[in-house]
């Protein structure tokens, strides 16, 4: 068991699992942030509970933090090792032939994801932080109402930064559109019910991002300024 | 047709190697892959120059000797079969055909288009097999049935000719599929189950010290496998290895 | 011929082998680990008695010139194997698997031999499921059998159409077990260069590492050689590219003697010959011979415009065609043995008939089948019968479920649909019967030198059954040679180790470092290939499918006069310092050139037809039979032993008379 992280078997199921758990935690920030669509109300409550509750602060937090580092930094360590194992590369190497782009560029979709996560930090969880442990806010109120949907509204405003949630968006697509299955793969689940599986997973990596590239639109175009 | 070759050429395992371009003339669609190469290599011999070296044995896709990496693709363009088995009808005259040589660290060149893949037979050794003795009086052979879908499954597994196509198509060069199919074998037999802890456990270990790459699940290898062995193989094998890795 | 002595046990045919087993000398264990044996070869033969050996505590080391011992020639064989499980329960049973192998040979195979090969037949499939092979099972989860090569059983084993396959890689496993213990020194792109004889035993090998080109010497307290056949004297064979006779060529230069080098199987069903780029050819299983018709134009100008391309077989009107098997041979028609009917395809081609442009293949037609098998599942779905379109529709799906991957195979190769067209077909060079000569220890005539698997003269006669090569493969490495090859160890026990710094050795290994510097150094300005072909042309025309005295005459002289060009003017480029496969190359086809003369030489000798061996003067000339081939009991039931002295054709010839006491000799008739 001590070895399993060294193996190459190993290694694999702990990418699939931590995707299993980011897959998990996307599912869970869309379902929260697709009510900002429908309700202010309800999103903000739900974005006061998520960002003051205890359980979800110091257990869940730093799980989900650990969770993309460790996807991030075991991604690497695999790209390196993997490049490594080809010392002299083809001449004409015809990829395309015989599997998808997605499946032979993770690497770059999961760097574009990667540089979105740092944009995204820089958006929200770092003033987060900053109001809650620097300035110890935890009433989560400005100007006597939730400050949370006025936040996100507010973040929307620029065509830039709305271009570039659209373009992270789409690369996280196509991160999923592999990984999904993928994952389930690396766990040795390869039966009767992958083909299904794969149709759902599917459906999952298309329809999530494109959920939150109409939310990130959806405010754009509606904000109330 | 006439065609332009660029093949790799390599004097030895140390010198560096490049690619070198032939025109040949004349080559009939109903030629073979490796006859159009036999062909090349008669006109370099009676010219004064050295033939190119490539791997070839039964020539009917069953030894699994013949490699090369053509246009791109382990055993060309061609589905299903091997380079021995390619034939010259799948190309156009005046087609330009690159020829290298299946390429991973753990797959070292020995000369031209050969390459050392021993690293297989290692993987083998340390735990591709039954541990039963030759004794003439091992149980009747119908003393275990086996469900036909199983054998079925271990005869599909077993097809795998170690070629090493798996490798030369991953962009990671691993060899999980070849690993694999080997592993399900097994694991679909009575036979296999007593050993199949150490089993997975010890071929994997091998593998990795040979310095194959990670799978990341593009699926190229089971394309171009000439034998057609499936991914479920690798799927079978991860969930043997996390099982073997808890009791183990 | 008093060096000719077989040792086939005293007693009853079906107590010999237990007898001799419990009578023989056994090594103990502890002293089995201070003996080294060498194993030439890893085929089904070779692997298996590497494995075996080592299991039993002897320290293998085994050779073989394939970069991986799962690559052997075995790999290939495709049908099944044989074994009297009698699981079907058809009636099968030791003595008729014996007896359908020794009247399949055609009465030249030794009976001892093939009555224990049919008894151990049954532990083969035991060891074999043991090990892990998948064969192919019913939906009860119980092994499946099927009829093959026209026998009245169902007692082949298989696993679809890669039985060598996974037979071998059985094989492979077994080996790899050892290896990983220790026990086998595995050499892998090593070549057998000479054996060493020492004081009269076998006590080593020289070797060249074909990557390296480094020659080294191997010693061992016994050699064992499964090297396989020579069926690639021909060039164009069934066999694989490197298959070769050098290793069994090298002990017979060194005292062994090659029995029967003329036994030659000719397949009637491969696929025919393109052009002069062709390298090998595919073999097409035997199998399809039950739902395929063969046939050729009856009219002449019929296939002179099929070969012009301007007619399509299937345009060729019924009355037109010639069902020449079935037309001959009424009783079996397009099941006549594998001999049979390749002469009668021969017969048909050099009479003009032949349907491609080479003039050199027959046609297989499924149409007849795809209509039957149609009709009768039309009638089972309760469907139109008299629709044409759906009987074929339906016919076509019954021929893939039982030919597919043959037929996925053929149009590969040669780019035709043989749902639609018929198969072109012809006969070529799959497997050879003679070998090196060995006593029922499996020992050639040299001490301490053993000869297992198609290397040897052995079990099939003149006439190899169907799925019979992989049980005797198995069968001598697994089961016989490592009970038999005690019987000599145990007199060397005391021996201590074998030095490689010896006479012998030194001498050995000059003579082939030798003959390397002459290739690499040699002014010429041919290919190797460009002799090897001359040579396969040379013995497919004459001492191919049918032979004469005046044509193996002249085979016999154009063989020699190729053999001094090929001295001369040789070219081999490169080095021998490295990976060089045309000087490997060229070490094999010398060999060839002195096999081929030697097989020319036996075929001339032996003036009766029989099996594998078709003697035009010797056919019946009159009787129902007229035509047909004609055995020579009287004089000819013995095995031909040749000493080498030489020239091949000063070859000696000795005797080992064949004596059948439990089978009684007859002609066999297909009519």
């Amino acid at each position: 068991m001590s070895g399993l992280l060294k193996s190459s078997i190993g290694r694999k199921f702990a990418m699939a699992l931590s995707a299993f758990f980011l897959m998990f935690f996307l599912l869970q920030h869309f379902a929260i942030n697709i009510t900002s669509v429908f309700s202010k109300d309800v999103f903000n409550e739900l974005s006061h509970f998520m960002g003051t509750n205890p359980l979800v602060q110091y257990a869940l937090q730093p799980v989900l933090i650990f969770g993309v580092v460790f996807h991030f930094v075991m991604g690497f360590v695999l790209e390196i090792k993997n490049t490594g194992s080809r010392n002299v590369k083809y001449s004409k190497n015809n990829g395309a032939a015989n599997s998808s782009w997605m499946s032979r560029n993770m690497i770059w979709s999961g760097l574009v994801i990667l540089a979105f996560i740092v944009l995204h930090f820089i958006d929200f969880w770092f003033p987060e932080l900053n109001t809650k442990f620097i300035q110890g806010d935890w009433s989560g109120m400005h100007d006597g109402e939730f400050r949370y949907y006025h936040e996100l509204q507010e973040k929307f405003l620029s065509p830039a930064r709305v271009s570039a949630y659209v373009i992270a968006f789409i690369l996280l697509a196509m991160h999923l559109l592999h990984g999904f299955g993928s994952a389930f793969q690396s766990s040795g689940m390869n039966n009767k019910y992958t083909k299904g599986l794969k149709t759902f997973g599917k459906l999952y990596a298309t329809l999530i991002p494109l959920g939150f590239i109409i939310i990130a639109l959806y405010h754009h175009l509606n904000h109330n300024h | 047709m006439n065609l332009k070759l660029k093949i790799w050429r390599q004097k030895n395992a140390n010198d560096k190697g490049k690619m070198v371009d032939y025109n040949i003339n004349d080559v009939s669609p109903d030629m073979s892959f490796l006859e159009m190469l036999d062909v090349l290599n008669e006109q370099l011999i009676t010219g004064g120059d050295e033939p190119v070296a490539f791997d070839h044995d039964c020539r009917e896709g069953i030894c699994g000797m013949c490699s090369l990496y053509i246009n791109g693709e382990a055993h060309g363009p061609d589905r299903g079969v091997t380079t021995c088995q390619l034939h010259m009808r799948k190309f156009k005259d005046g087609d330009t055909i690159y020829i290298e040589p299946f390429r991973a660290k753990a797959f070292p060149v020995i000369k031209d288009l050969v390459v050392d893949r021993s690293s297989f037979d290692r993987i083998q050794l340390a735990g591709g097999f039954i541990s039963v003795n030759t004794s003439g009086n091992t149980q009747d052979a119908n003393a275990i049935p086996i469900n036909k879908d199983s054998a079925d499954k271990a005869f599909d597994a077993a097809t795998c000719i170690g070629c090493g196509a798996c490798v030369a198509s991953c962009k990671n060069s691993s060899a999980m599929l070849f690993v694999s199919a080997k592993v399900s074998q097994y694991a679909l037999l009575p036979q296999g189950e007593v050993e199949a802890v150490d089993r997975v456990l010890n071929m994997v270990k091998q593998m990795d010290e040979e310095g194959f790459g990670n799978c990341t699940n593009t699926g190229a290898c089971e394309v171009e496998c000439p034998k057609g062995i499936s991914l479920e193989n690798i799927a079978r094998m991860n969930s043997e290895f996390l099982k073997a890795s808890l009791k183990g | 011929m008093a060096t000719l002595d077989s040792k086939i046990p005293k007693g009853p045919l079906k107590d010999k082998w237990t007898n001799h087993k419990n009578k023989i000398n056994l090594v103990n264990p502890a002293n089995k680990r201070l003996i080294d044996v060498i194993v030439v070869g890893t085929g089904l033969a070779g692997g298996s008695a590497a494995a075996t050996l080592a299991e039993l505590g002897y320290n293998v080391k085994a050779f073989c010139f394939q970069d991986s011992p799962r690559r052997a020639h075995s790999i290939a064989a495709q049908g099944g194997i044989n074994a009297a499980k009698n699981y079907q329960g058809d009636g099968d049973s030791t003595y008729r698997l014996f007896y359908d192998t020794v009247k399949g040979g055609d009465y030249r195979s030794r009976e001892a031999n093939v009555y224990r090969l049919a008894e151990v037949s049954t532990n083969i499939i035991d060891q074999c499921v043991a090990q892990g092979v998948p064969f192919a099972r019913d939906y009860g989860g119980l092994l499946d059998n099927r009829s093959f090569g026209g026998v009245l059983v169902s007692r082949t084993f298989y696993a679809k159409g890669q039985t060598g396959q996974q037979l071998l890689l059985g094989a492979y496993s077994a080996m790899n077990r050892q290896i990983g213990r220790g026990k086998i020194k595995m050499y892998n792109r090593h070549e057998m260069m000479d054996v060493v004889i020492i004081d009269g035993k076998a006590r080593g090998i020289i070797t060249r590492n074909l990557v390296t080109g480094e020659i080294e010497r191997h010693s061992a307290h016994a050699v064992v050689v499964g090297s396989g056949g020579y069926g690639n004297v021909f060039f164009l064979s069934t066999n694989a590219m490197g298959s070769n006779t050098s290793a069994a060529w090298k002990m017979h230069k060194r005292g062994a003697y090659f029995a029967n080098p003329c036994y030659t199987q000719i397949h009637p069903t491969c696929i025919p010959v393109s052009g002069d780029h062709q390298s090998k050819l595919t073999l097409m299983s035997e199998s399809l011979r039950n739902d395929g018709r063969i046939w050729v134009p009856k009219k002449i100008e019929d296939v002179e415009a099929i070969r012009a391309g301007q007619l399509k077989p299937t345009e060729i009107a019924e009355e037109d065609r010639d069902y020449y098997l079935e037309r001959r041979y009424p009783a079996f028609g397009n099941l006549v043995p594998r001999d049979v009917a390749s002469r009668a395809a021969k017969e048909r081609c050099d009479a003009g008939f032949g349907v491609n442009t080479t003039g050199e293949a027959v046609y297989l037609d499924f149409a007849s089948a795809i209509q039957r098998y149609g009709k009768e599942q039309a009638t089972i779905k309760g469907l139109n019968t008299n629709d044409a379109a759906l009987v074929k529709k339906l016919g076509q799906e019954v021929v893939k479920n039982k030919y597919g991957n043959l037929f996925q195979m053929y149009e590969k190769i040669v780019d035709q649909n043989p749902y639609e067209t018929p198969m072109m077909i012809y006969p070529a060079v799959h497997y050879t019967m003679g070998g090196v000569w060995v006593d029922y220890n499996l020992m050639t005539s040299v001490p301490g030198l053993y000869a297992i698997g198609e290397a040897n003269f052995s079990d099939h006669g003149a006439n190899r059954l169907g799925a019979s090569a992989l049980m005797q493969g198995l069968a001598d490495g697994y089961f016989v040679l490592p009970y038999t090859i005690g019987d000599y160890l145990a007199n060397d026990i005391r021996t201590g180790p074998i030095s490689t710094q010896t006479a012998e050795f030194e001498e050995a290994e000059k003579s082939v470092k030798e003959r390397i510097e002459f290739f690499v150094n040699n002014n010429g300005n041919k290919s190797v290939d460009y002799f090897h072909k001359r040579l396969g042309k040379i013995m497919w025309n004459q001492v191919g499918m049918s032979r004469n005295e005046q044509g193996l005459k002249s085979a016999m002289a154009e063989i020699k006069k190729i053999r001094e060009e090929f001295w001369k003017e040789v070219k081999v480029p490169g080095g021998a310092n490295e990976f060089n496969e045309e000087l490997a190359k060229a070490g094999r086809v010398a060999d060839f050139l002195e096999l081929g003369e030697l097989f020319a030489k036996d075929a001339l000798h032996r003036t009766e037809s029989c099996g594998g061996h078709f003697r035009e003067e010797s056919v019946e000339l009159d009787g129902p039979q007229k035509g047909e081939a004609k055995r020579d009991d009287d004089n000819f039931t013995y095995v031909a032993a040749w000493e080498y002295k030489g020239e091949p054709s000063d070859a000696v010839l000795h005797k080992e008379d064949l004596e059948f006491n439990d089978i009684e000799l007859k002609q066999r008739s297909y009519k």
